[in-house]
């Protein structure tokens, strides 16, 4: 099995399950540089978001820590640790990043598919 | 006031200072702001910055990190923001304004945030090369630029300015003079003995205080730059710099000349909606004289009337609506501050004008605490002073500034702690608990129990209270607790919303029962997913009872940002790198090897504060590559990215020094081994010095020996950082083995029972019984828990094994230092650098940096980016 993300236009495998440690995220190279935070939770979800941190401006969102605020998945910059829902990207912390833009972030498609299923 | 029917009509700003700032965010959140075209005029060459903080500019802070205005805001309002092109001339018939480069800007509505201007006194030789004034960034640019050549420094001017020109200038490494022509410092906000005590704190640091003593004259030589300051009393201070600082002067000149009415004092006269005499012209801040007849220096009732004036425009704007909402009739100007470190607050009335008015005070001129309260005769609080310790301005303010009576008798809130039992403070609903956006606590009580606000995060969120300069957030966490609890939510001392537990049950929990993992802690005692508070925290305690290597398993899920790499995070992504070097004692050979490894990886190297070689500008692929070189000439993790032992610092000791009794550094170093790679509730630091000259500057740390001719005095809790304390002497004149075991119950007994991050110096403030407390338990055993915490330290000393080395014996661990999961061995291409100084620093947003790392060829040491020198 492979775990795959669409870019918007097609699925690209990027890695398997094995490369992904539960509760934790890896970060992934689309495009040569576009950067996507990938995270497998402990009960085997898988959430793909934006690795580009709007508060601090570095790519390093696949090293925060994924946990839960309520009944939803979150996931907590490594930077200045605000805390962003896993499922629709918004941060739950602050509305906007310092350069005033809306702080949210781009959700990805992410599935697990047999390995060479891919489209 | 009639407004044409165009379709776009003109603001025009003139000044972009913090004020000025402050309207634009405020105007442009006004509905009315649609259709509107916004252009300020500026003097000075950059947008608004933050000038109370300027003094931080001599601590590393760069003219970028003070900026107010937040990057894009200005082209996502369409405002024309002109630098460097002052308004010389308003034409009020002709509804115009000229600036110097002769542009003409027509306008329907004018703002005047001009701010003011330094006040130099007028004596001779005040122009002379080495003068200055301390306003701008480019002030103190200029400052700077002088004092690099200068050895002192005399200030003119014992105000809060002058302090914070003071500050500056010793920051600057000069011989600092404050010369203040009144009888004591900071006189306009404490009295006669709050001044004497900051003097004698002020001069304690080094700084020489001359009162009742004006400037003259400035001295020159030949050259023509200062050499000295005469003084009124006849005396000459030498001085290679000097820095006016005596106060400041609205600056309405504009408004002078096309005859509006400026007050007596200077200032432009307006109404409380912010209006001059003028409809079509709004004045604000530090140019204004406001409607009580006061013009105000400080930047909280500027930031008021912004917001006033932005009301102000927006009625204007409404079809034939005036003004709306509250005007501005006066501010509260209570200050609380850190100058030159020492805490100074004022507050109402400090200085008891009022008649009858009493006061009631403490004075510890030992310790350097004052505090005074002025009491009116109806026993209502009208102001106070403290300096040394503000920690009651959060609850005395408010009350002051509403003149409410107090609950308590006056005697308990200025009395130390150890003497008072002053029940809380109950302050009425119309004090107003944050002055910088005018909340009043009656607004966060409604904010909790009407709009839902559960915790202070969502109550500043909703009301701003606590979000401009913080000093209410004590204040306002006591009051939404006491709301929340009030309505029958519990705040229990719970971790986070995942753990009721605190840090030190937890602890307990995890002892007692064994538990080794972070889901089976979850699955019995807490509930969710845990969160970037508990993960970490049970990470640390896991670690703390020795769980094996904290990357294994279920743990390495749960590190935080450091710990996760075994690095330090930077801000650009990249890491930093840190080997342990023993009580700061060093090889030739090692020095090389370290040397070498940063030029082949072309990383920037800096020795730290405590006696480390900080390697920066690794990326995740490239950790490994260094730590094997690092490991395979026998160094190992520093911990410098843990919440464990950092360093123990020494200086040379009776091997060298001429002074020492002791062999610091021996005794350093066997510290260090014998604690490295202990995780503990937050990061510790240690010192050994071999004398009482106290050159490793032991009494700043967690835990500090001072040697003496009879043995080693240890000291515990002290720490530098944001709220320094020197540690205080636990026992004196130890033998090497007492002292040994006395440090090992003393940190076990402080990861036990610590709260989450909270360090050794709160730890024991908070410790019931305080230092006899104890000093009973780890020399007493009152506890009887000392074999116990012996046997932890055992088992974590003999335990020892270097993450680092184990790390990269293993490749289960390996997998993670790739930047790319998809792509190993490929750098990150996002974190990139340009040089400087020969070395290389991240580069800035909008700089073209390159990669440090190639992109093809991993595990390949070699330097990578060329550095160019300027």
């Amino acid at each position: 099995m492979t775990v795959q993300i669409h870019d918007g236009t097609s699925w690209h495998a990027v890695c398997t399950l094995d490369d992904l440690q539960p509760g934790r995220g890896r970060a992934v190279l689309l495009d040569g540089d576009r950067q996507v935070a990938l995270f497998l939770g402990r009960a085997g979800d898988l959430y793909a978001v934006d690795n580009l941190d709007p508060f601090s401006g570095a790519q390093v969102l696949s090293r925060g820590l994924i946990g839960s605020r309520g009944d939803r998945p979150t996931l907590a910059s490594p930077m200045y640790k605000q805390v962003f829902d896993l499922t629709d990207g918004r941060c739950l912390d602050e509305d906007t990043a310092p350069d005033g833009a809306p702080a949210v972030l781009r959700l990805w498609p992410v599935r697990l598919a047999p390995e060479g299923e891919v489209v | 006031m009639t407004i044409d029917d165009r379709t776009v009509r003109d603001l025009v700003l003139v000044g972009h200072g913090m004020v000025g700032q402050r309207f634009l965010e405020a105007w442009t959140e006004q509905p009315a702001a649609r259709g509107w075209r916004v252009t300020v005029l500026a003097e000075e060459p950059r947008p608004a910055y933050d000038r109370v903080h300027l003094s931080s500019l001599f601590d590393g802070r760069t003219a970028e990190d003070l900026s107010l205005c937040p990057p894009g805001f200005l082209a996502e309002h369409g405002i024309d923001l002109r630098l460097g092109d002052p308004v010389t001339a308003i034409d009020r018939a002709g509804r115009t304004v000229t600036t110097r480069s002769g542009t003409e800007v027509r306008y329907d509505v004018l703002v005047l945030a001009t701010g003011s201007v330094p006040f130099v006194p007028p004596v001779p030789g005040k122009d002379a090369a080495g003068c200055h004034v301390y306003r701008t960034i480019e002030d103190l640019d200029a400052i700077r630029a002088d004092a690099e050549a200068a050895g002192t420094g005399v200030v003119v001017g014992g105000g809060l300015l002058g302090l914070e020109a003071a500050g500056a200038l010793r920051a600057g490494g000069l011989s600092t003079h404050v010369v203040e022509f009144a009888p004591r410092l900071m006189a306009v906000q404490v009295d006669d003995g709050g001044g004497a005590v900051l003097r004698r704190k002020i001069e304690d640091l080094g700084v020489t205080v001359h009162t009742s003593a004006g400037a003259s004259g400035v001295v020159t030589g030949p050259d023509g730059r200062v050499t000295a300051l005469a003084l009124s009393d006849g005396r000459e201070l030498p001085a290679d710099l000097v820095v006016f600082s005596a106060g400041v002067r609205a600056r309405d000149q504009l408004a002078r000349d096309c005859d509006l009415p400026v007050g007596q004092r200077g200032g432009i006269v307006v109404d409380e909606h912010c209006r001059t005499a003028d409809p079509a012209i709004l004045a604000i801040g530090e140019c204004a004289q406001a409607a009580d007849g006061r013009v105000y220096g400080l930047v909280a009732p500027g930031y008021q009337m912004a917001e006033t004036a932005a009301r102000t425009v927006a009625g204007l704007a409404g079809e034939g609506a005036g003004p709306t909402g509250e005007g501005f009739t006066g501010a509260d100007t209570s200050t609380k501050l850190k100058l030159l470190g020492v805490d100074v607050a004022s507050f109402g009335d400090p200085h008891g004008t009022a008649e009858g008015a009493l006061d009631v005070l403490y004075s510890d001129s030992r310790s350097g605490v004052y505090r005074k309260l002025v009491i009116g005769q109806d026993g209502a609080l009208l102001g106070g002073v403290l300096v040394g310790d503000t920690d009651a301005y959060g609850t005395l303010r408010p009350l002051a500034v509403a003149g409410k009576p107090l609950t308590v008798a006056p005697e308990q809130l200025v009395l130390p702690a150890g003497f008072a039992n002053a029940g809380p403070v109950a302050l009425p609903d119309d004090a107003v608990l944050c002055s910088c956006h005018n909340v009043t606590q009656g607004a966060v009580r409604a904010a909790v129990h009407e709009q839902g606000c559960d915790s202070v995060a969502a109550v500043k969120k909703c009301t701003r209270a606590g979000t401009g300069c913080g000093s209410c957030l004590k204040q306002l966490g006591t009051v939404v607790t006491e709301e929340l609890e009030a309505a029958g939510v519990s705040t229990d001392k719970g971790l986070c919303e995942h753990f009721t537990h605190t840090r030190a049950e937890l602890y307990e929990i995890v002892r007692v029962t064994g538990i080794t993992t972070f889901t089976d802690l979850l699955d019995r005692h807490g509930n969710g997913e845990g969160c970037e508070i508990c993960k970490p925290t049970v990470a640390s305690i896991l670690a703390s009872l020795g769980n094996g290597h904290i990357l294994d398993g279920e743990q390495g899920a749960l590190q935080d940002s450091n710990d996760h790499f075994l690095a330090n995070i930077q801000r650009n992504g990249s890491y930093s790198v840190v080997p342990r070097v023993p009580g700061g004692e060093i090889t030739p050979e090692g020095l090389i090897v370290i040397g070498e490894i940063a030029r082949d990886h072309g990383l920037y190297t800096k020795i730290t504060g405590g006696q480390r070689i900080d390697l920066f500008g690794a990326t995740v692929d490239q950790l490994p590559v260094i730590w094997r070189k690092l490991v395979d000439a026998g160094f190992e993790s520093g911990h410098a990215y843990g919440k464990a032992l950092r360093t123990v610092k020494s200086c040379v000791g009776e091997t060298w020094c001429r002074y020492g009794v002791q062999d610091s550094t021996a005794l350093a170093i066997e510290l260090e081994l014998r604690y490295r790679g202990l995780r503990s509730p937050h990061k510790l630091k240690s010192a050994v010095s071999g004398c009482a000259r106290e050159c490793a500057e032991a009494r700043s740390k967690d835990f500090g020996i001072i040697a003496t001719s009879a043995g080693w005095n240890l000291y515990v809790g002290g720490n530098g950082g944001m709220t320094p304390r020197h540690a205080d002497l636990l026992a004196a004149d130890l033998d090497r083995e007492t002292l040994i075991r006395t440090i090992d119950r003393y940190l076990m007994f402080y990861i036990r029972t610590a709260d989450r991050l909270e360090r050794t110096s709160v730890w024991l403030e908070r410790l019931e019984g305080g230092l006899d407390h104890l000093r009973a338990v780890v020399l007493d055993d009152s506890l009887g828990i000392a074999a116990e915490l012996d046997d932890l330290m055992a088992r974590h000393v003999g335990g020892y094994q270097d993450e680092w080395a184990e790390t990269l014996a293993d490749p289960d661990r390996m997998r993670r230092f790739a930047s790319f999961v998809n792509a190993p061995g490929t750098p990150d291409p996002a974190v990139t650098f340009v040089p400087e100084r020969g070395q290389i620093r991240p580069a800035r947003a909008g700089e073209a940096g390159q990669t440090l790392t190639a992109p093809v060829p991993v595990l390949v040491a070699g330097s990578r980016l060329e550095v160019l020198t300027p």
